[in-house]
């Protein structure tokens, strides 16, 4: 994992809110190009705030970030924006046009593209989640698992480098939430995502990092870690009931 | 979710009102509420013609009558008002029905009702015909600051989720028992709206996160523009051109 | 007090709309001085929720309720500029889409509400601030007394602009009593629940209300075993905003006195409707009654000036004079406290 090759790298970050609350205490880690990483940890492990660092929405605590080589400062934000996907938990925070189509085109629209190529990112995009017959829908008559494929497309629309989910299989039901399971694994970028959904973890990313008290606590392939009773429980790591980590072959 | 009551007065349609573009039926509401404000109360025959038009526009929209009478509702603070006039205002003063009344006040209002209820008609035509984001890009077109509408788009986008919100809360309020009789229990409302507040101002910022995220630099792309014919244009001002001249005759005779 | 059509004649209609967007322009300004990028949304969701609270039922006594205007709890919790942008944009909306208010009073009802009602607010808001002990307790009385007073000072810049341009020769002096009586009551109830209410969020998020921001303290950062200080977040842009304030009072006082010639042209050049029944009346007559009435304002004729037309424009235009200097140099003021006290206190609220 050279540094010339990382997708993202973090380095001693710390952070605290202006309400006096602190919650990165010095996390580092690196990742690779095209890999496909989960970040672990209870609620309140500082997750959220880990990931408005990786594009410069949080700063002004202290260590670096660096997305492809490229520093996260305010000289390079417009970069690292287009770089740096973020899928936010809430599709309602994301699908803040007043259609769907206006909305994914927000972000190649921002950069500049125009008329019929910026008409094709968001067919395109679309056509990645399976959501074309739903361009001219305002975003709050579609059902959550519909937003959230949605807020996925906002996002791939802009061509990241790295793709950050925050939570993606929250308030899903099973099938959409196997719906995206299957749209991330045909996805060809880099992705961190942020949950503490395990099993869906374990499905879609070789390789996990538990953030815990605002710290990286571990780092290892995912089916190790989620098969270390000790290392869960020390952070409130908890398996659905009857799931074996062991027994499951990963569609990596 | 529900349909949302942000645009309660939109009914959908495809009548040749429907169809305007956006800005040049607000233009022409506009142009013609401002002709009826101008035109003196004495020409009473005049209030009744601009009626007439309108009615002739609802015709077109394919709007009820009934609808756009049941909005006129609204007006009703108002119609006390105007019902004080006659009573308080100065002047000479006539004898109705054993009441002292100032002639002043009843033109006074007249006037009132009359042109009040001739904009909330208009204005109610207008949000019934038209879609709430045409009704944006209405007024982008009109050349009101961007930064304005935006602002509007954004309230009109997460109207209904605040309000939703604020039913949420309310029905966790009544499940636990509480229910407001007094000024008493204001401290509770007042903790949910400022519990509202804080959560539409975080969910203004994770919004606004999520635009810098997607390369927001303080002003919105363009995505779409509307455009009016000439036609369309002629279209839509006939209204406030016919209320014109009556406005103009109604100075003269 | 959503104004509708035909109570205020349509010069002073005009007039009072080119305040408003004189105003809007100013408050847009201020807000994205106040919220950088931010402002969009930000202003968006308050906008909303000042909305959404409009709806939020306060029970009196016996089936009777209030709800908030929420000028001045828009005010406190986000500022002058960006709370009188919210209002304006909400006043706006219920216009456009709900047929609330007159389209051609749009100009008074955001005179009213946002800008007098917000401005007031605010600075009585501060000038509390500034003379109470810096505690949670006197914000939160400060914001009882600023939403108390703004009820019937907009109330009585209704009745102020109804004396300009009102289309019934009502007693100016009933009105102003009526009115100012009526909201005074209002004021009590929007008293409480902005109290209440700024209260609320005091307690849950300190660093969220605007009017409170002088009691935070700076930040401590704890990495490994250490306490760090944050660095300071980079201090605003004093010189650009010295520079926009010039260009602000230029454009300001050119306004103003476009507006002027605009009222006094109308006022004195065309005869509104009242004025042609008057004429049709017999307007001696009821200038004299008009004259003989014991109100305060009722002699506003000028006596010396035969021609009454003249002299009600005359009085109208140094009526607009007079509030539009009101108006800048509360604002002046306002903005003047606001800029001394950037140097201390982070401008980005938060680089968040």
């Amino acid at each position: 994992m050279s540094t010339a090759s990382a997708s993202l790298e973090v380095s001693g970050l710390a952070f605290a809110y202006p309400d006096g609350h602190q919650a990165l205490f010095g996390v580092d880690f690196s990742i690779a190009r095209g890999e496909r990483v989960a970040l672990l940890g209870p609620n309140g492990a500082g997750k959220t705030t880990l990931v408005l660092h990786l594009n410069g929405i949080l700063s002004g605590g202290v260590g670096s970030v660096r997305v492809a080589g490229l520093p996260v400062d305010r000289k390079n934000m417009a970069e690292i924006r287009r770089k740096v996907g973020i899928v936010f938990q809430d599709p309602d925070d994301q699908l803040f046009m007043p259609t769907v189509r206006e909305d994914v085109a927000f972000g190649p629209a921002a950069a500049g593209i125009k008329g019929t190529d910026l008409e094709e990112r968001v067919d395109r995009a679309l056509g990645q989640v399976g959501m074309q017959e739903f361009k001219d829908r305002p975003p709050h008559h579609l059902s959550f698992g519909q937003r959230r494929r949605v807020a996925v497309a906002t996002v791939l629309a802009m061509e990241p480098e790295i793709l950050v989910l925050d939570e993606p299989s929250s308030n899903l039901d099973p099938a959409s939430r196997r719906e995206l399971a299957d749209i991330l694994r045909s996805l060809d970028v880099t992705v961190l995502m942020v949950t503490h959904d395990l099993p869906y973890a374990l499905e879609l990313c070789p390789r996990s990092l538990i953030l815990s008290e605002g710290t990286i606590a571990a780092d290892g392939p995912t089916g190790e870690l989620l098969s270390d009773d000790g290392l869960m429980r020390a952070h409130r790591l908890e398996l659905p009931f009857g799931f074996d980590p062991r027994s499951v072959t990963m569609g990596a | 979710m529900g349909a949302g009551h942000a645009h309660r007065l939109y009914r959908h349609g495809h009548s040749p009102v429907h169809a305007l573009p956006p800005h040049a039926k607000l233009a022409a509401t506009f142009a013609f509420v401002v002709v009826v404000v101008s035109t003196p109360r004495a020409a009473m025959w005049a209030f009744g013609l601009y009626a007439v038009l309108l009615a002739l526009v609802a015709y077109a929209a394919r709007v009820p009558a009934g609808f756009l009478l049941k909005r006129l509702l609204i007006e009703v603070p108002f119609v006390a008002f105007a019902v004080l006039m006659p009573f308080v205002a100065e002047g000479e003063r006539v004898e109705v029905l054993g009441m002292s009344l100032s002639v002043n006040g009843l033109w006074g209002a007249w006037n009132v009702l009359a042109k009040g209820t001739l904009g909330v008609a208009a204005s109610v035509l207008l949000a019934s015909t038209t879609e709430l984001r045409e009704l944006l890009l209405g007024l982008q077109r009109l050349k009101l600051p961007p930064l304005l509408v935006q602002i509007a788009s954004f309230m009109i986008r997460y109207g209904d989720v605040i309000t939703d919100e604020m039913r949420r809360m309310r029905i966790a309020r009544e499940s636990r028992g509480f229910e407001a009789k007094g000024v008493r229990h204001w401290g509770v409302l007042a903790k949910s709206a400022g519990a509202l507040f804080i959560r539409s101002y975080e969910r203004g910022e994770r919004v606004h996160l999520a635009m810098v995220s997607r390369g927001y630099a303080g002003s919105m792309p363009v995505i779409d523009e509307v455009t009016a014919s000439r036609a369309q244009w002629s279209y839509a001002l006939a209204l406030p051109f016919a209320a014109l001249v009556v406005c103009v005759l109604g100075w003269t005779l | 007090m959503h104004v509708p059509d035909g109570f205020i004649d349509a010069p002073t209609s005009v007039a009072t709309g080119v305040a408003a967007a004189a105003a809007v322009a100013v408050s847009l300004r201020g807000a994205r001085r106040e919220l950088d990028e931010r402002t969009a949304p930000l202003a968006g969701l308050v906008a909303a929720f000042i909305f959404a609270v409009q709806m939020l039922n306060f029970p009196v006594a016996a089936g009777t309720s209030g709800h908030l205007l929420g000028g001045a709890l828009a005010a406190i919790l986000v500022g002058p500029y960006t709370g009188a942008l919210c209002i304006s944009v909400v006043l706006l909306m219920q216009g456009v889409l709900f047929a609330d208010g007159g389209l051609t009073a749009l100009g008074v009802n955001i005179t009213n509400m946002a800008v007098v009602g917000v401005v007031v607010a605010y600075a009585v808001f501060r000038l509390l601030v500034k003379v109470l002990p810096r505690t949670r307790g006197s914000i939160t009385a400060a914001s009882f007394v600023a939403a108390l007073v703004s009820v019937p000072a907009a109330a009585l810049a209704f009745t102020f602009l109804f004396w300009i341009g009102g289309t019934t020769d009502v007693s100016i002096g009933k009105v102003a009593t009526a009115m100012v009586g009526v909201h005074l009551l209002i004021g009590i109830g929007e008293a409480a629940i902005t109290a209440l209410t700024v209260g609320a969020v005091i307690a849950v998020r300190p660093d969220l209300v605007y009017g409170a921001r002088d009691l935070r303290r700076p930040l401590k950062l704890r990495v490994g075993d250490e306490l760090v200080d944050a660095p300071a977040p980079a201090a605003g842009q004093p010189a650009a905003a010295r520079a926009s304030r010039r260009t602000l009072w230029i454009g300001g006082l050119v306004t103003s006195l476009v507006l002027a010639g605009f009222v006094s042209f109308y006022a004195s050049a065309s005869p509104d409707g009242l004025e042609k029944v008057a004429e049709d009346k017999g307007f001696a007559e009821s200038a004299e009654e008009h004259a003989t009435a014991d109100s305060p304002l009722a002699d506003y004729g000028v006596k010396d000036i035969d021609n009454a037309r003249l002299s009600g424009g005359l009085a109208g235009v140094i009526g607009v004079g007079v509030t539009v200097v009101a108006g800048s140099a509360v604002f002046w003021a306002v903005r003047r406290r606001r800029t001394d006290e950037g140097a201390d206190t982070s401008p980005t609220s938060a680089g968040v």
